[in-house]
């Protein structure tokens, strides 16, 4: 197959077949891509031969779902963490490597393609592993805890077994200068000045993500060119996985930093959705690789050895994962996802597979059956994942404590609150002085700076964006709340969440009586008309100041009130039968009108009768009570 | 089977356990509507005609409320004030509640003991609803013999439990039973 247009159509279309299916038997869409890989890959259909390049280029998915992650984990909460990474993170890498560098010396390999085995195997897949925790909804749970955790450790193990396995090659074995990923502009440094690039690329991301992007990203959403700021979040991205490229480090590790310190900025949400259909695309993408760099005839000719080493790798690693979940103090079933969940050996073994072979670590042959274990361990663990899922799991989970801690993974509001203008700032503030904490959308960057220096947490964003109000977490949220004053802005939200979110109660701010009846018609039930209320207060006051007694004003505004309201109701069918022959001006005027006549032929009862001895004085004249 | 009303005055049910534990019990029966009147005048801007059209369907009214100061709170006065309209409710006209059953159902702190002559509170509770018995009586109702939580500041869960059940049997026994006159709720 010729020409980037066919390789595309290829792919997309191999997805779109397998994806649906996979999900539809209920495996998760990583087995699906891993299929659909396997199904167009050189060994059933032949439609594509170099899995292993385009994987090369897809892995820049997981950069970004690292970039993601790293957006939804605010420092504090990554701070929180850091026992978990440390100690159990470190222990399962170590531990994994050590046992697999003794077996690799007991089969009578070499101890330098020992160590590079024990290394690359040690890691799992960030991919595999994130994907599919996040499509169960498990990234809070005990068990996605404690996996993110290991797998960040993994991540920053990169750095150094990137770094030890050149010195595995002693002087004497061919450096080529070009080694792999890992390929950096700065090799020809002396170690000093590699280790100060080091530190200096890391303190460059913090202080750009401090300083420069969010001012960055201000200044392009003052444009109000949507893909504009796409174009910017992914400038921020492939710069920082550029930069870590440069000096060596493992570009995932640099965007999850990155993703960590623009948690906190208001533009966290908008960050999100642009970049989710990227990372989407290029994950699938990844996957469909390592699917096809399978080498079936490989394990065709080899079959016992691959598969053994391959089953008992994932053994191993599962074991020494279990054994870890025991000290967490995971109940069984959790345990038994988490050991199992990481089991695979992860995508970043291709890379050190390649660089020990560039380094002269590995011969061919080894690196073959390495990456054909991998991929295959890849590939088993996600269905075994689904079979203890679906047949094991349920027959051992009863009723589980629900009274876990709450995850850190920040838990998302359940009222939703567009705009913060005066309206929506005086709503916010009266619902967080009550300790409801609402998610706050705004689309005027320079409001949501002000309100972020002023202690409030706004985010910025479009709320008219379906895949905006998906990232602020209008599926579980309760409440959407439209504190807009733009009736055509109101009128699209509502269309948005009606077709959306069926559950979600929208509670819309209407302009006046105008917009109230476009929303009343739209079915919107509550509408708040936003001087209603203050227009009344103060005609209570003039009231008072004219001598009336305060409370039975009181009462009298109370019941206009709720007199104008139901008569909105009323209304608003008049209001259908003119509505082609009549300008919304003069329906306006002539709704004012019926309204004012109404109001002068009805009597308003004030209920209160039982208060007034006129009735009783003249029923019972001439008793007296 | 006959129509119960239930008029539930509590301005911070959600800080009653007794009350809520009461509510709870009785809500799923039939035949049994609740009207929680904080909740549905919070600004105490009671709508007589729908209180009134309540009443006339219904056949036992019951009054739960905490018993505040040897009385009801404010928005049960208030009820009381607005909704027994002269000429509806009691005076020449008024004729709808008559023969109507009504009955107080409180919860208070104090113990049984100390609602009695040689008590702290030196009255019975009877005695201190008499303004509600009254009231009843001239609006031709037949006033039954209150039921009571008492000492609900140190009731301990055991006893709740039992009193709950109790309630539910009675509001039950209120609405099924033949004769009602011989209903005494303390048994």
């Amino acid at each position: 197959m010729e020409g980037f247009f066919a390789q595309a159509i290829i792919y997309i279309l191999a997805a779109i077949v397998c994806v649906p299916i996979a999900k539809r038997l209920g495996m998760g869409s990583v087995l699906g891509y891993l299929i659909a890989g396997i199904v167009i890959g050189p060994y059933l259909l032949g439609f594509l031969s170099e899995g292993e390049d385009i994987m090369h280029k897809a892995e820049f998915g997981v950069v970004m779902m690292l970039f993601l992650i790293g957006l939804e984990l605010e420092p504090k909460n990554l701070w929180k963490m850091r026992d978990l990474i440390l100690r159990v993170g470190l222990s399962q890498v170590l531990i994994t490597a050590g046992l697999v560098f003794g077996i690799g010396l007991g089969l009578g390999f070499s101890w330098r393609i020992s160590l590079a085995i024990g290394l690359s195997m040690a890691l799992s897949s960030t991919a595999i592993v994130l994907q599919s925790l996040k499509e169960k909804n498990e990234m809070g749970s005990p068990t996605g805890k404690l996996s993110f955790g290991v797998l960040l450790m993994q991540d920053i193990a990169v750095i150094p077994i990137l770094a030890i396995l050149p010195l595995l090659v002693v002087a004497g074995a061919e450096t080529t200068g070009g080694a792999g990923d890992s390929a950096g502009l700065i090799d020809n440094f002396p170690g000093w000045a590699q280790t100060l690039f080091i530190f200096g690329a890391i303190g460059l991301v913090v202080i750009l993500g401090r300083y420069a992007f969010g001012p960055l990203l201000g200044l392009v959403s003052k444009t109000k060119l949507r893909e504009l700021f796409t174009a910017s979040a992914l400038l921020i991205v492939v710069g920082i996985a550029f930069l870590m490229q440069v000096v060596g480090l493992s570009p995932a590790l640099g965007t999850f930093l990155a993703g960590v310190i623009l948690a906190n900025s208001p533009y966290r949400h908008a960050l999100e959705t642009d970049l989710d259909p990227f990372k989407g695309l290029l994950l699938g993408l990844f996957f469909m690789a390592v699917g096809a760099t399978i080498n079936f005839s490989l394990i065709a000719e080899n079959t016992s050895v691959i598969v053994s080493a391959t089953v008992g790798i994932i053994l191993l690693k599962a074991i020494i994962l279990f054994v870890i979940g025991k000290f967490k103090r995971l109940t069984l079933p959790e345990n038994l996802s988490f050991s199992i969940g990481l089991s695979q050996v992860g995508e970043f073994s291709f890379v050190t597979y390649a660089f020990a072979s560039q380094l002269g670590i590995f011969d061919g042959e080894i690196s073959d059956f390495l990456m054909a274990i991998t991929a295959l361990s890849m590939t088993i663990t996600p269905i075994i994942l689904v079979l203890l899922d679906k047949l094991i799991l349920p027959k051992m989970t009863k009723v589980e404590s629900n009274d876990r801690e709450m995850d850190d993974i920040e838990s998302k509001g359940k009222v939703i609150l567009l705009g913060f203008s005066h309206f929506g700032s005086t709503l916010g503030r009266f619902l967080r002085a009550n300790g409801i904490e609402a998610t706050v959308l705004d689309y005027n960057p320079d409001q949501v700076d002000f309100l972020r220096k002023m202690g409030f947490k706004v985010y910025f964003g479009d709320g008219t964006r379906l895949d905006l109000l998906h990232a602020a977490g209008a599926e579980e949220a309760d409440i959407l709340i439209s504190a807009i004053n733009n009736a055509e802005t109101n009128a699209k939200l509502v269309h948005l969440c009606k077709e959306n979110f069926p559950n979600l109660e929208v509670m819309v701010r209407a302009k006046n009586r105008y917009d109230a009846y476009e929303l009343l018609e739209m079915g919107v039930t509550n509408i708040y008309r936003e001087h209603l209320d203050t227009s009344i207060r103060m005609g209570e006051d003039v009231m008072k100041k004219l001598g009336f007694r305060s409370h039975t004003i009181h009462r009298l505004a109370q019941n206009f009130r709720e007199y104008d309201e139901e008569a909105l109701k009323i209304l608003v069918q008049y209001r259908n039968n003119r509505k082609e022959y009549i300008s919304k001006v003069k329906s306006q005027i002539e709704m004012q009108e019926s309204m004012l006549s109404g109001e002068m032929a009805k009597k308003f009862s004030l209920n209160d009768q039982a208060w007034d001895s006129e009735t009783m004085k003249k029923t019972l004249n001439p008793e007296k009570e | 089977m006959r129509k119960v009303l239930v008029l539930f005055a509590h301005p911070k049910f959600e800080h009653s356990e007794a009350n809520q534990a009461l509510i709870q019990s009785i809500s799923d029966l039939e035949n049994v509507e609740i009207r929680d009147l904080y909740e549905l005048y919070p600004e105490f801007n009671i709508s007589v005609q729908q209180e009134q059209g309540r009443l006339f369907e219904h056949e036992v009214i019951i009054w739960q409320h905490p018993f505040y100061w040897y009385s009801c709170p404010p928005l049960l006065k208030q009820w009381i004030d607005l909704v027994l309209e002269f000429g509806w409710a009691y005076g020449p006209g008024g004729i709808y509640l008559k023969d109507k059953y009504i009955m107080n159902a409180i919860t208070m702190g104090g113990s049984e003991e100390a609602y009695s002559h040689e008590g702290s509170n030196k009255y019975t509770v009877e005695e201190f609803l008499r303004p509600f018995e009254q009231t009843a009586r001239l609006c031709k109702m037949r006033y039954l013999p209150p039921f009571r939580i008492p000492g609900t500041h140190r009731i301990n869960t055991e006893e709740m439990k039992d009193k709950v059940t109790e309630y539910r049997n009675l509001v039950i026994s209120l609405r099924d039973l033949d004769d009602l006159s011989t209903l005494n709720p303390l048994s």
